[in-house]
């Protein structure tokens, strides 16, 4: 599994694992579960539209995905989740389902984008991905405080001059970056436990952010690093391993938390 | 005007056997999600409908593994998991949280894993897109007397238990004091909800199954007050929806790609969402008109 | 320590409500302590006591939603069954959201039969019915706003017309003023005396806050450390008779009218409960003092 042309699936992997756990940290610190689960949706659509056009998967994703995120993100804003924003998740889902049944690859490409595919990244892709997410984490570490104030007190950061607006839209196109590189690998209904399995392991066992971050980019690489392997080995698709280990990571979390009283 | 017809009926769609049982499940089953649909709102239970949606993914996943049809699947789902989490006490403003996320990843995984077995151990491929995106050409054999079955006995009961039903939503007290029995109650519903996401379920797949719970219910909520006419309301927008989109899909087969034909859920649930987009111009309008606007309502709440 | 009970309304068939050192514990406390008391028909009852006092568990009793330890509770004369009939309940509030499609014409038509099976045909009566409860509790303007858009006072009066409209005798009401303003608390409670006055029923309402409905009470029940007193305003809220409710020195006193009840005492060691026991109970104007010790 280490031959030359999983290279690129490694690198990519765990490139997404990265950036997943650090957007899904904050996911899990605003509770933003509903918005986590839409934003992949959407990107599955601006996948399914790329492949079909033929343009490079990233870019499509990357313009569905973010437009998709603040449009469905400041919907919600609200705080009640209106029917809107159901609708829009599961228009986009048909829309995918849509752009896919043009295509001659069907049934095998919604399978893909939906649960996950161990080649999914072509190799101009990798370039493209690394530059994403390097963006993201330059990004991240120079917003890091006001995020993090805003997340966890938003009306003391109002007060300080940190407008809570710009710090969603901030956070959702972070998300929609995230989702743009990880709905072909992992999938789009498997990228919220990817996203929020490791990060919510991570804060059932510490409560301070810095080890919390650590941890959650820890669980979330051998996650993804155990999917490939073993979904190279058994042909059985990533996104079970993705789901399952999340859940897994999960379940020890809170068991031993509760066990040595953390 | 024959010609006009002609183009929008293309030839054939009357007398497609096919065509004939798509009809009539998709009016069954859009009247059972319409009136679940304004309870499941009324009592604020949507996210229910999410998780018995992937688990639904589970069922019909795994009936493909036993040779049984999706339907099965669904339902067993629907009824086993309902009954559960009623039992279990699922809070009544419960959000989609983290826990429930990451639980329902797991089992979105399982289903993953099953449905790859079902693409490789039979012959059937498509299986992905009849559980997750819905089946409605493809009724046969038992499933559709099965269906229509299930939708009337929904049916009956809502009717059945409709004022306990609206009581105890509104306030459980209020209901247990006049001697309703709620936690019964309540678990009937829940069940009676697992069945109905079943039946969506086959029409629009287990993805978009809650867009048809909810989605003719909320454009309802916004052009009526009264209950009974919103449950009328929502079974006739999604009846409208299942059948403009069988026509459309059948219609589709001629449009490019030729031969391929577009899948009757996307259809459907556009629709679906055009209605709802719609009314918003209408409630906004009718709001205005009367004492109170959007902003005095947000207020008094 | 057992007392016995010195009643102000007679003991009789007659009583719409009559409690009788009903107990229950719950999560440790002993919530409520042999309580007694008894509603003649058409009698305004304050029932008043802090928060956690157990009103609203009383109040569940009453209405046969939970189960007293010991002690019974007799509805009209008749011990009480699983469904309270003939009695109506007014929640302190009801969670429903604006978008919730339900008139309130609907909920209040609902006290008449929503707890029937099978379809409901529409009938002539049933409207008039619901008519003249609108009326009744001036609601007639909103009767067909949605009931999640309208405000807590408004939401107040539909849910008195929903427990009105089946006639019943006795109307518990959870708490209408928690969450009112003043202005709308003093409606509720004169509308609800009004109400009840018309149609003879008699109202246990709770309260932790006397003053209110100082104007329309005929009796107060004072509801602390799960002991209650009952009687006339001016026999039960007295220093003496507070404190030993609470066993621990309480002060009452009267500003411009209202009540007002403190911690701390202006009263003596001389005068504390011992003192207050029903064989000796008689006050020196010779009026009896209800009092459970």
């Amino acid at each position: 599994m280490f031959a030359p042309f999983m290279t690129d699936t490694w690198i990519t992997a765990s490139i997404v694992a990265v950036i997943a756990a650090l957007v899904g940290f904050f996911v899990v610190l605003r509770g933003a579960a509903f918005t986590a689960h839409a934003v992949p949706n959407a990107a599955f659509a601006g996948a399914a539209g790329a492949s079909l056009v033929g343009v490079s998967s990233l870019a499509g994703l990357g313009v569905f995905s973010v437009g998709g995120a603040l449009l469905i993100g400041l919907l919600s804003r609200k705080g009640r989740h209106d029917a809107v924003t159901a609708l829009i998740v599961a228009f986009m889902l048909g829309l995918g389902a849509l752009f896919l049944s043009w295509s001659t690859e069907y049934a095998p490409e919604i399978y893909s984008l939906l649960f996950g595919e161990v080649l999914g990244i072509s190799a101009n892709d990798v370039g493209l991905t690394a530059i994403l997410a390097l963006a993201c984490l330059v990004v991240l570490a120079a917003s890091y405080r006001p995020l993090m104030l805003s997340s966890t007190l938003p009306e003391v950061a109002e007060a300080r001059g940190i407008s809570s607006l710009r710090i969603d839209l901030l956070f959702l196109t972070l998300l929609a970056l995230a989702a743009t590189m990880a709905v072909p690998v992992v999938g789009a209904l498997l990228m919220f436990s990817l996203m929020v399995g490791p990060p919510a392991a991570a804060r059932a066992v510490t409560k301070h952010p810095a080890p919390a971050m650590t941890l959650a980019v820890v669980l979330a690489l051998v996650t993804v690093w155990i999917a490939i392997a073993a979904s190279y080995q058994t042909n059985w698709p990533i996104g079970f391993f993705v789901g399952v280990g999340s859940a897994a990571w999960y379940l020890v979390a809170r068991v031993s938390a509760a066990l040595f009283h953390l | 005007m024959p010609g006009f017809l002609q183009a929008v009926f293309e030839p054939g769609f009357f007398a497609s056997g096919p065509v004939h049982a798509a009809l009539l499940t998709g009016a069954v089953v859009a009247l059972i999600s319409g009136a679940v649909g304004v309870f499941t709102v009324l009592r604020s239970q949507s996210f229910a409908g999410h998780s018995l949606a992937d688990l639904g993914t589970l069922g019909g996943s795994g009936a493909f593994l036993f040779g049984i049809g999706p339907l099965w699947g669904f339902i067993s789902a629907g009824i086993a998991v309902g009954g559960a989490m009623d039992l279990a006490g699922s809070e009544r403003r419960s959000a989609r949280d983290v826990s429930t996320g990451i639980v329902l990843g797991a089992v979105l995984g399982l289903s993953a894993l099953l449905l790859y077995f079902d693409t490789t151990s039979s012959s059937t491929t498509g299986v992905t897109i009849t559980v997750l995106f819905g089946s409605l050409f493809a009724i046969s054999g038992y499933t559709l007397p099965a269906t229509v079955s299930f939708a009337v006995l929904g049916l009956g009961l809502l009717t059945l238990l409709y004022r306990p039903l609206l009581l105890s939503s509104v306030s459980p007290d209020l209901a247990a004091a006049r001697g309703v029995r709620i936690r019964l109650l309540g678990l009937i519903f829940m069940i009676t909800m697992g069945i109905t996401v079943a039946l969506a379920s086959l029409i629009v797949g287990t993805i978009l199954s809650p867009a048809l719970l909810i989605g003719p219910a909320a454009t309802a909520l916004r052009l009526t007050r009264r209950p009974m006419a919103a449950m009328a309301i929502a079974g006739a927008l999604g009846t409208v929806a299942t059948w403009l989109g069988v026509l459309l899909a059948y219609d589709s087969y001629h449009w490019p790609p030729v031969g391929n034909g577009w899948p009757v859920s996307f259809f459907v649930i556009t629709l679906i969402f055009a209605a709802y987009l719609g009314s918003g111009v209408r409630f906004r309008r009718a709001a205005q008109a009367t004492r109170r606007t959007p902003h005095e309502v947000i207020e008094a709440v | 320590m057992t007392g016995t009970s010195n009643e102000i309304a007679p003991r009789g068939p007659e009583n719409v409500l009559a409690l009788d050192e009903v107990s229950i514990r719950l999560g440790g406390r002993q919530v409520l302590d042999q309580v007694s008391f008894a509603l003649a028909a058409g009698e305004f009852t304050g029932l008043i006591g802090s928060n956690g006092a157990g009103k609203t568990t009383l109040l569940r009793i009453v209405m046969g939603l939970r189960a007293a330890d010991a002690g019974t509770v007799r509805v009209g004369g008749k011990p009480l069954t699983r469904r309270a009939r003939g009695v109506g309940y007014v929640p302190q509030k009801i969670q429903i959201e604006p978008d919730a499609p339900l008139r309130a014409r609907d909920l209040i038509a609902l006290g008449l039969d929503g707890e029937k099976l099978g379809p409901r045909l529409p009938s002539r009566q049933r409207r008039a019915t619901v008519e003249q409860m609108l009326d009744a509790v001036d609601a007639t303007r909103f009767a067909d706003e949605r009931v999640g858009t309208l405000s807590g006072g408004e939401q107040q009066r539909i849910l008195i017309a929903h427990a009105l409209i089946g006639r019943p005798r006795l109307l518990l009401m959870d708490e209408p003023l928690a969450n009112l303003d003043l202005r709308s608390g003093q409606e509720i409670v004169e509308l609800t005396s009004r109400v009840a006055r018309d149609q003879s029923v008699a109202v246990l309402l709770s309260a932790h806050d006397i003053n209110p409905l100082l104007p329309v009470m005929d009796k107060v029940v004072y509801l602390a450390e799960g002991r209650a007193a009952c009687g006339t305003t001016d026999q039960v809220v007295r220093s003496e008779v507070l404190s030993g409710l609470y066993r621990h020195p309480v002060s009452v006193l009267r500003v411009d009218g209202r009540i007002l009840v403190v911690a701390g005492s202006t009263v003596t060691a001389d005068t504390l409960p011992a003192d207050t026991s029903p064989a000796n109970g008689e006050r020196a104007n010779g009026e009896p003092l209800a009092v459970q010790a």
